[in-house]
């Protein structure tokens, strides 16, 4: 068995772009919305979410014939909730003053959805080698989407990539406005359901009416 | 009680956890397609809210604070790092059982709510009102009225946007924008409505 062969390859690629988690399974929006007013947050949720997701479907994956059909969301939560603690306690040590800006969204990675739904759906009837991969691809797809609202949020929200000013000085001069709005609850939606609709008429799904 | 009535308004209406924080968003994107659905789903929530809250509270006074066990002993013990775990089992655990106590006394109620109670143990906007409880040192008062707000706040979202989505059921949008895309934008000009009430201070 190849450790990383067409099967494996697949695994990734079905998380990042055909089964993107935000754009297809409508899971994880909470902090996509949240956290991504600028980059710097979002890059380091990014991280985070990353590391949780694809730990979290290894561990599930490992005790999955041991654990108890019943109980299996306490568990679940339980080592989703462990690895949280690690993330925030080491972005506390690292990055003081980002941690503070996310307040209370470190914490909320719990109950991302997303994670939930990859142990329950996948890790808990798959291999440890596969879950992994599996989270990993979800969660490189769920970054990859969090960075592009956040980075369009930044740039054009308050002319700024990274702290670092992107827009010109001449633009402002010749009458252009920071569009404020992106700041705000209702821009982020508006941004997200964007940006969903133009992966969506790219890959080709189509939500069934009900 | 005007402070409380004040923090009330203020949860609900200014600073509501679903449009101003988006916590909550999933099952809010996910349940609000019928408004029964979403009306057991909000009473749901702002019943685990309202209690998980206050027990939170009691439990990171008594239990997690530091010098909170001193009576047992242990007067420099700092079980902070502890509260993500802790906050999340006591809402997985209250749900757990409000679900066999619904089931076992009022199989009516059961029947209209009783299935929403898995779901709410994974629910944003419960864990993150407890969070927001644990950020700001509310006092239990505090805490109790903090988290039946932020629960009927909720509520009161999933529930405009349900009936919403009844009437956006006519509409004929582009396929891409269908379903999520269309109650993403709906969900933004309702955030939008609700930023008018930021004017509001008692």
């Amino acid at each position: 068995m190849a450790i990383f062969g067409k099967k494996e390859q697949q695994i990734v690629m079905d998380g990042i772009w055909n089964k993107n988690p935000i754009a297809y399974l409508v899971m994880g929006i909470c902090s996509a919305l949240a956290v991504t007013v600028k980059v710097e947050t979002a890059l380091l949720m990014a991280i985070g979410t990353s590391f949780v997701l694809s730990f979290a479907c290894m561990v599930i994956s490992f005790l999955r014939n041991y654990i108890p059909s019943n109980v299996r969301i306490i568990i679940q939560l339980t080592v989703i909730a462990s690895l949280v603690i690690i993330v925030d306690q080491v972005m506390k040590a690292y990055a003081y003053e980002i941690s503070k800006q996310m307040s209370v969204f470190v914490g909320l990675i719990i109950t991302n959805t997303l994670v939930m739904g990859r142990t329950e759906g996948y890790a808990m009837n798959n291999p440890p080698w596969p879950s992994f991969l599996d989270g990993l691809g979800n969660a490189i797809g769920y970054s990859g989407m969090i960075l592009t609202v956040a980075g369009m949020r930044e740039i054009f929200g308050s002319g700024t990539f990274l702290g670092f000013q992107v827009i010109p000085q001449a633009f402002y001069q010749a009458g252009y406005i920071n569009n404020s709005m992106l700041l705000l609850a209702p821009g982020a939606f508006f941004l997200l359901a964007a940006i969903v609709a133009l992966q969506r008429s790219i890959s080709g799904y189509k939500e069934e009416q009900q | 009680m005007g402070h409380y009535l004040t923090l009330a308004v203020k949860t609900i209406f200014i600073e509501n956890i679903l449009l101003a924080y988006f916590l909550g968003m999933c099952s809010f994107l996910a349940c609000s397609k019928q408004i029964k659905t979403s009306t057991g789903l909000a009473l749901a929530t702002t019943f685990i809210a309202g209690v998980t809250c206050p027990l939170n509270w009691v439990l990171r006074e008594y239990v997690l604070r530091k010098g909170s066990l001193a009576w047992a002993g242990l007067p420099n013990l700092d079980l902070n790092y502890l509260s993500f775990i802790v906050f999340i089992a006591t809402i997985a655990a209250l749900t757990q059982i409000t679900e066999m106590v619904v089931d076992r006394y009022s199989p009516a109620l059961y029947a209209a709510v009783g299935i929403f109670l898995p779901l709410i143990a994974v629910n944003c906007a419960v864990l993150g009102a407890t969070f927001f409880m644990d950020q700001r040192d509310y006092t239990f008062k505090e805490s109790l009225v903090y988290g039946v707000s932020a629960g009927a706040g909720w509520g009161l979202a999933i529930i405009t946007l349900s009936a919403l989505r009844k009437k956006l059921w006519y509409s004929n949008p582009p396929d891409p924008l269908k379903g999520l895309g269309m109650a993403m934008v709906t969900t933004g000009f309702m955030a939008m409505a609700f930023m008018a009430f930021a004017g509001i201070s008692f």
